[in-house]
């Protein structure tokens, strides 16, 4: 029995239903020209498990070669249906190589056999081969289609010699095709073709080796067609026993079958007499009770099945598929049936997270269903609580205690809510101190509550240098604890050579919320933590000497040198556009619909650790089934979001008259350009380009220097999608609805980002206007097709935050937007987007890479700040070792 | 020395060490800034059409520049340089009105790049220096529609790529070349359509250059542009039996590691990889220095992944200088022998149990 098990599990299902020969309804899409519901038919043979998808269009209304071309052609753009290999059916060798030029997997072509002698078949087989095809061979030669168990194998024998010693053809690469024909037809002599079939079968796997055993089924019960029930039950007992023999694929309707044990016993046994040739009665003892057995095939399983099973069951099924809808009853249901709520929670509760937690750490979940599924967790521990608090239960035991905090100074907090949720769901405890979070209070809690581990996750770069201060102080306080880094602008690098050499316990840098529970589970391992830390230390040891030899060698040009190559602009054959208005504007209210239509969608994936091009990541066939609903609930939530008025999108724009001086920009009251009303510090590339051509820039070279006498301007702004977001979302946590509460966070940064690109647009058409006929769709504006750049302080051309109080007090940003600066320089609301407008058309985005210290000194004369604040503003941007430098 | 002699040597060299491709030759010719003349050079100073950007075309009217960049390279250390064809195919070159030169473009790709290879031999006796005759993926797919409201619409048939393909590489075998590099592979069913030209021209000649088979993963899907994942795209070429097969451009050796990983698990061949110095800045140049690409490649060879490196993209003869040096005395991958299996694919690889 276990054999038998074994072979079914190997068995190859290849799908049927795209075979005009074999299904009327596919016939009848494909002659009526009906492509997309004939591309249905595919798309639900894989769904339902085909791992092959036949197709066949060998229909003599039918132009099949033209038929066959364009049907795999559309195939290749359906991503969940050309996942799978597909079989080129025909009995046409023209049909069968124009589908292969189609094709670029590996697929197989069916048929090829001896019939019309060995010529034609050794120059189709060297084709297949050519195009790097499998093939399935038909016991069919000269003379005919092999009808007996020795005459089957016998073809098949000579082929397979001609095809390995002739043709040099992979044996594992043919599959033989030994008939299925019609049984219980009333003739005689038909009787024993699926006991032959058997029989080959059985033949060919010992004594042809690598090859395999394949048919279609469809003619086998041909004389019951109308009589579904009986149809299947004699393929599935066919089957049941050509796959004992050694069949291992079949073209089938994949998921129909019923299992060989639940076909009524009368019913099995007559079809399975009829199938083995048993008895010379076989065909009217299985026509006796055909009729009383028509029309009871098994209706579709309800989706609401899962609700029949038993409480535990309903579960863990509700937390792996993130339904929410019943859990309340299910909970209250199994606290009665078990008496304390602990054992509801360390029972049928942990049990499905645990299903979740493996089915995540495998690949086979991903972060958007994970949230959903701790979603339905908070629910039903929160239907708990009030009867663990009387009976003064104990909490249950969880895996560890970890504290998660943004650092002072930051304001952003997605990608920390993701792994508190990801820790929470594998069985952490978590105390999540929000945003802007001080060290003092970071280390009092983390005592006063015994925690195993602080996490640390920052956006900005300000916060790198909170995160040291945060490890030296541990250091001071003697703590042993291990320190987790994570957030956008931390790396590993970073965490070894700045962080790490600040304390004395464990520091370890987690990637992305899909690493966290590795490096705890590691990191609490009873026996593996001390490995673990050794191994990290190690590796960090590794990249601090690394990075000591790195960052000594890298040759960068002296301040002078690089404003030597600055980018050199013809501003005497330049007229720089005039703004429509000097001063600023303001916004309110902002038209929310404008801004849906332009949210660029891929960072809102990126953000659930979802990667891929937007809109095909909807149809990834690996992400596409978490990327969807994602996308649906982000869409209802973003409705919501507008029409109940929980953005408030409010922005300023304004525009001076400018002129560089050096690496500066001065901007001016008005157009006389006498009296000065603020000063832009820029900062430049030192870095050695590897082409000769390339100029060392900074921002100030997009503006006519003053000593020109052009008339230059530039622009600024600031806009946020408000700070309602950041509130309802603290309303739904408080709801244990972290789901919701991240998608709208996410959604709130996307709207940002949309409210910040339809202002540059309307800057380029209309404010400043020197692209009034632009006409770019929403890919090639997210794809910076166009005139002028809009670079953000703190962001790589100008990475010194620093830059944002001048730009605030220009704009009275804080005034007209609501937006305030944080000791770091991050925006808050989070939700907001800042930067300045430049207009030339050489203006671009760059990178300014690494600096030297001469650079660091002018930077600090210009801005009258000492050259320690500048190096730590720009820590991350230092060619050298500040505390080398200076000792 | 033959090209049999070179095939021996190469056989026993590439189960000795790891192999050594050459870098990107477009950034290298940047350097010489040529103009709309330089391009043209004297012999098609009357072309009816613009030929700046047309790299290939300096096989022809620039002998000089092409050479010298292969001599750089093998100075640098390289073993094996590609010729520059990387679009000498009929149509890839019809965007220049030079189709008629394609089979002279490839002729002379090999011949220069095998001119430089002597010298070099010449100069360094014992060194045995290889040319492999490249072959691009031209500017068209056959298995992507260009026009997305008729997704069954292909703007280059099979038949033309094999055509197109059987020309440029008959012009590499005549030239001289050691092996055929099918490489840059986006869409598998170029490639499928390459190895079929090369199969047929193999048999019209009466032999075989060894073949390899670089594939490109375009982005951090993981994935080539026509969707496939690595292990899927080895199913689909293995057909053609490759000396190796790799990845090469769109990532840099940081980013394809990953995937280099998942084909050299199960590719029962030599695996090669070239990746792009690091990915593009703003301005799509690359920042990576030799130093950190050699650190990286280092560290695939030292973990057994890679039989034959170089560059791509971005890379100059100091990052293969740096690279040759990071890999010179790291044995080469083992060649895994995975269990007979029929190893189909659609996007995704599908083995058939035994």
């Amino acid at each position: 029995m276990s054999n038998a098990t074994d072979s079914t599990a190997r068995f190859v299902n290849i799908g049927e239903r795209t075979n005009v020969t074999g299904s009327a309804r596919f016939k009848r899409l494909i002659l009526e020209g009906d492509y997309e519901t004939a591309l249905e038919v595919a798309r639900q043979q894989v769904e339902n498990g085909a791992q092959i998808i036949d197709i066949n269009m060998d229909e003599a209304m039918l132009d099949s070669k033209e038929a066959m071309v364009r049907f795999l052609n559309l195939i290749a753009s359906e991503p969940d249906i050309c996942k799978v290999p597909v079989m080129i059916d025909s009995s046409k060798w023209e049909v069968i190589e124009a589908g292969l030029k189609c094709v670029q997997g590996k697929s197989v072509v069916n048929s090829i056999s001896l019939k019309e002698g060995e010529e034609p078949f050794l120059k189709q087989a060297r084709l297949v081969r050519r195009y790097g095809a499998a093939v399935v061979v038909m016991a069919f030669d000269e003379n005919g289609q092999a009808d007996t168990a020795e005459r089957k194998f016998e073809i098949c024998k000579r082929s397979y010699d001609l095809l390995v010693e002739k043709v040099g053809f992979p044996p594992e690469d043919i599959i033989f095709d030994p008939n299925i024909f019609a049984v219980a037809t009333g003739i005689e002599e038909h009787n024993d073709y699926g006991r032959a079939f058997i029989e080959a079968a059985r033949r060919i796997r010992t004594e042809l080796p690598g090859a395999h055993v394949s048919g279609g089924l469809s003619n086998l019960s041909f004389s019951f067609r109308g009589n579904n029930t009986v149809r299947e039950a004699i393929h599935s007992v066919f089957l049941f026993h050509a796959i004992k023999a050694g069949m291992d694929m079949a073209i089938v309707n994949a998921g129909a079958l019923p299992v060989y044990e639940d076909i009524p016993k009368e019913l099995r046994e007559r079809a399975e007499d009829v199938v083995l040739n048993r008895r010379e009665d076989a065909t009217e003892r299985l026509l006796e009770i055909a009729e009383s057995f028509r029309g009871q095939a098994k209706e579709k399983e309800a989706d609401l099945a899962w609700r029949e099973q038993d409480v535990a069951s309903r579960l863990s099924h509700a937390l792996v598929h993130g339904i929410a809808d019943f859990v309340e009853a299910d909970v209250e249901e199994a606290r009665l049936a078990m008496g304390r709520p602990l054992d509801v929670i360390e029972g049928p509760l942990m049990d499905g997270m645990n299903v979740v937690g493996d089915l995540f750490g495998a690949g086979k979940m991903f972060l958007p269903q994970v949230v959903k599924s701790a979603r339905v967790m908070k629910k039903a521990v929160a239907v708990l609580l009030p009867y663990m608090e009387q009976e003064k239960d104990g909490g249950s035991r969880s895996n560890g205690k970890i504290l998660l905090a943004t650092v002072k100074g930051d304001v952003h907090d997605i990608g920390k809510n993701i792994v508190g949720v990801v820790l929470q769901c594998n069985n952490y405890e978590v105390i999540d101190l929000g945003v802007m979070v001080p060290s003092a209070k970071i280390l009092e809690t983390a005592k006063a509550e015994k925690v195993d581990a602080i996490g640390l996750s920052g956006l900005i770069t300000p916060s790198l240098e909170e995160m040291c201060y945060v490890a030296s102080e541990m250091k001071r306080e003697k703590m042993a604890v291990p320190l987790l880094i994570g957030g956008a602008t931390t790396s590993k690098v970073h965490t070894a050579v700045k962080i790490s050499p600040n304390y004395d316990g464990p520091v370890v840098y987690v990637t992305d919320a899909s690493r966290a529970v590795g490096v705890t589970g590691n990191l609490f391992s009873a026996s593996n933590s001390k490995n673990f830390a050794a191994e990290v230390a190690n590796e960090y040891e590794k990249i601090r000497a690394h990075h000591a030899r790195g960052s000594s060698g890298a040759k960068r040009l002296t301040l002078a040198e690089a404003r030597e190559n600055r980018e050199a602009i013809d501003w005497q054959n330049y007229v720089p556009p005039k703004p429509s208005f000097l001063g600023t504007k303001v916004f309110d209210n902002y038209d929310l619909s404008e801004l849906a239509d332009r949210i660029d969608w891929k960072p809102f994936f990126q953000a659930w650790e979802l990667h891929g091009r937007f809109p095909d990541i909807l149809d990834d066939p690996k992400v596409g089934a978490a990327a969807r609903p994602l996308y649906d609930d982000g869409m209802r939530m973003l409705e919501r979001m507008i029409s109940e008025g929980w953005v408030r999108a409010r922005g300023v724009i304004g525009f001076w008259p400018a002129a560089s001086v050096g690496d500066d920009i001065s901007l001016f009251t008005d157009e006389s350009r006498g009296e000065k009303l603020g000063t832009i510090h820029t900062l430049r590339q030192q870095r050695i380009h590897s082409r000769a051509d390339r100029a060392n820039l900074a921002l100030a070279d997009f503006v006519a220097p003053l000593d020109s006498g052009v008339p230059d301007y530039v622009g600024g702004f600031a806009v946020t999608a408000g700070a309602e977001i950041d509130e309802r979302a603290k309303r739904l946590e408080a709801k244990h609805d972290d789901y919701d509460a991240i998608l709208m966070k996410v959604l709130g940064d996307r709207l940002a980002e949309a409210f910040a690109e339809r202002m540059h647009e309307r800057v380029r058409k209309e404010f400043w206007g020197y692209a009034p006929d632009e006409h770019l769709g929403n890919e090639q504006l997210i794809a910076e097709e166009y005139r002028g750049i809009r670079p953000a302080p703190g962001y790589p051309a100008c990475p010194d935050h620093t830059e944002k109080p001048e730009l605030f007090r220009l704009l009275d940003a804080e005034a007209a937007t609501g937006i305030s600066l944080t000791e770091s320089c991050a925006m808050w609301p989070a939700s907001s987007v800042s930067g300045l407008y430049f207009a030339h058309p050489e203006a671009r985005y760059f990178g300014l890479g690494r600096i030297g210290r001469d650079q660091v000194a002018d930077y600090a004369k210009r801005k009258g700040v000492t050259v320690e604040e500048v190096e730590r503003w720009l820590a991350s941007n230092l060619d050298y070792d500040p505390k080398a430098a200076a000792a | 020395m033959t090209r049999e002699q070179r095939r021996a040597a190469f056989d026993l060299l590439i189960g000795e060490r790891i192999l050594v491709m050459d870098g990107a030759m477009g950034t290298m010719i940047q350097g010489y800034k040529l103009d709309e003349a330089g391009y043209r050079g004297e012999r098609l100073k009357d072309h009816g059409h613009d030929l700046r950007g047309n790299n290939d075309i300096l096989n022809l009217t620039r002998p000089d520049i092409v050479e010298e960049i292969h001599r750089a390279y093998f100075e640098a250390g390289s073993d094996i340089v590609e010729t520059n064809t990387f679009s000498a195919t009929s149509i890839a070159q019809a965007d220049y009105a030079a189709e008629d030169l394609v089979y002279e473009i490839n002729v002379e790709g090999a011949r220069l790049a095998r001119l430089a290879a002597d010298k070099v031999e010449a100069d360094n006796p014992g060194r045995v220096c290889f040319v492999a005759g490249a072959l691009g993926p031209t500017n068209r797919t056959a298995s992507i529609s260009p026009d997305v409201n008729d997704p069954a619409f292909r703007n280059v048939s099979f038949d033309a790529l094999v055509a197109s393909y059987k020309e440029a590489a008959r012009g590499l075998v005549e030239g001289g070349a050691d092996l055929l590099l099918v490489e840059t592979i986006f869409d598998t069913l170029n490639a499928k359509a390459a190895l079929f030209a090369i199969d047929e021209l193999g048999e019209e000649m009466g032999f075989h250059l060894p073949l390899m088979i670089s594939g490109t993963i375009t982005d951090l899907s993981g994935r080539t542009l026509s969707g496939q994942t690595p292990e899927a795209f080895w199913n689909s070429v293995r057909h053609a039996k490759p000396v190796s097969v790799g990845l090469n451009c769109a990532l840099g050796a940081k980013q394809l590691r990953g995937f280099l990983a998942e084909l050299s698990r199960v590719a029962e061949t030599h695996v090669s990889a070239y990746p792009n110095a690091g990915l593009p800045n703003a301005f799509g140049g690359y920042d990576e220095t030799p130093e950190e690409t050699a650190a990286e490649i280092g560290a695939w060879a030292r973990d057994g992944l890679v039989n034959i490196v170089g560059g791509c993209c971005g890379t100059t003869p100091d990052h293969i200088r740096a690279i040759a040096e990071a890999v010179k005395d790291v044995p080469p991958r083992d060649i895994p022998v995975p269990p007979r299996r029929m190893r189909l694919s659609g996007l995704e690889p599908f083995e058939v149990p035994a």
